[in-house]
């Protein structure tokens, strides 16, 4: 296969990826590394520093859309991207340190919990007061459906801090966006409203990954001739996946997805297992 | 009050996010289709990892290369223009809070730019 031909196959291969991302919420690149590795039988580094650009550009890209929403909190963000940023330095570190196959194994793992909580939905409940929530000014509100302000506190901030420093670390080791442990840290934890979470962890995503997105470039794991189609068919992808979200029911199309990307993680830790990365 | 004041700034700086992404990717596209114009035929292998060469991992060693239209070089500067987006949107918070006198949160959003800045420019 020539490189014309490989970069169109990359090019329409991201654009899936994206599009599945998207439109079950979980990234591009939790499709997109096992795709690389698995079927284009990339090396899995190079995999990885891929899709940590793609993850950057998609979150960045779709950020403007989200803060119209008026859902996100940036005090609560910033705060947590100490977190996460902090752990992405350390999952690029433990990148080094950790064997190919180690690293298939532990991504189809994390890839089997971020489809189980993405199905896993509870009402939500919210803290009407918290005393470090008034200090770290981490209140808020947003417009519920009866057209009221729905107003919120947070709690147990020292338990999600380090929640995010676990989603910061899988980032940096794996190059995906970690939405999935994010939101497990701010709704689960957290008790931050639902919505409220997922677009808040939408804009922390770009910083996370940019913090071990530099460490893989000045490492040279970011290869020019692949994370470009790789970057423009992900953008792509999940802006019209993202169209799609608005316009139609997806709730059948997750379904199938989830079996999906299910297959894909069972591959992965089973090529992770017999040594085939 | 405040809520208002959040809000317009986050808009602008949405704005200022897709500017960069648009940026970004507009000069990896250049690249890209340079890339293949030149060395379409040319056999990839990326099964086999061995880390690109440093002309193409050093910030001031590709910079020179990406203007003499070396295409690889070019893709490389869209993807650190893209890195620098994020990075500059927690430069923009840095100065928002510092406006509306929130001196919690510009230590906060300082101390996140200074961890992004040292991870980019010297962690290993």
């Amino acid at each position: 296969m020539n490189a014309l031909t490989f970069s169109l196959y990359i090019l329409g291969g991201s654009l899936l990826a994206g599009l599945l991302g998207s439109l079950t919420g979980l990234g591009g690149g939790v499709v997109l590394v096992p795709m690389l590795a698995l079927l284009f039988k990339v090396d899995i580094h190079y995999a990885i520093g891929a899709s940590l650009i793609s993850v950057i550009a998609t979150s960045s890209g779709s950020a403007a859309a989200y803060v119209r929403e008026g859902f996100s909190n940036i005090r609560i963000g910033m705060f947590l991207e100490i977190a996460t940023t902090l752990g992405a330095i350390g999952g690029a570190w433990l990148a080094t340190r950790t064997p190919t196959r180690g690293i298939a194994i532990v991504f189809g793992l994390v890839l089997l919990y971020s489809v189980y909580l993405s199905f896993q939905r509870h009402d939500d409940e919210i803290v009407p007061q918290n005393k470090w929530s008034d200090r770290l000014k981490m209140n808020g509100a947003f417009p519920a459906y009866d057209g009221q302000e729905q107003k919120y506190s947070v709690k147990h901030i020292s338990g999600g801090f380090g929640a995010m420093a676990g989603a910061g670390i899988l980032s940096g080791l794996l190059g995906i966006g970690s939405g999935a442990v994010k939101v497990l840290a701010m709704d689960h934890i957290m008790r931050i409203p639902f919505k409220v979470s997922t677009t808040t962890s939408n804009f922390m995503i770009g910083v996370t990954a940019a913090a071990s997105a530099g460490i893989y470039f000045r490492r040279g794991y970011i290869s020019p001739a692949l994370s470009a189609p790789v970057m423009i068919g992900v953008l792509l992808g999940s802006l019209f996946g993202a169209k799609l979200l608005v316009k139609s029911k997806v709730k059948p199309l997750r379904m199938i997805f989830a079996v999906v990307i299910f297959f894909l993680a069972v591959e992965m830790i089973y090529n992770g297992w017999v040594g085939n990365v | 009050m405040r809520e208002l004041h959040d809000k317009q700034v986050e808009m602008f700086i949405g704005q200022v996010l897709r500017a960069g992404v648009l940026l970004s990717s507009f000069v990896t596209l250049i690249g890209l289709v340079l890339y293949l114009a030149h060395h379409g035929s040319s056999i990839p292998n990326y099964h086999a990892f061995h880390s690109v060469s440093p002309m193409l991992r050093t910030v001031h060693e590709l910079i020179p290369y990406a203007f003499h239209g070396d295409s690889l070089a070019i893709i490389q500067l869209g993807v650190l223009l893209l890195i620098a987006t994020p990075v500059a949107r927690v430069a923009f918070l840095v100065g928002a809070f510092a406006l509306e006198r929130d001196h919690m949160y510009v230590a906060v959003s300082g101390l996140v730019l200074v961890i992004l800045l040292f991870s980019i420019l010297f962690a290993r």
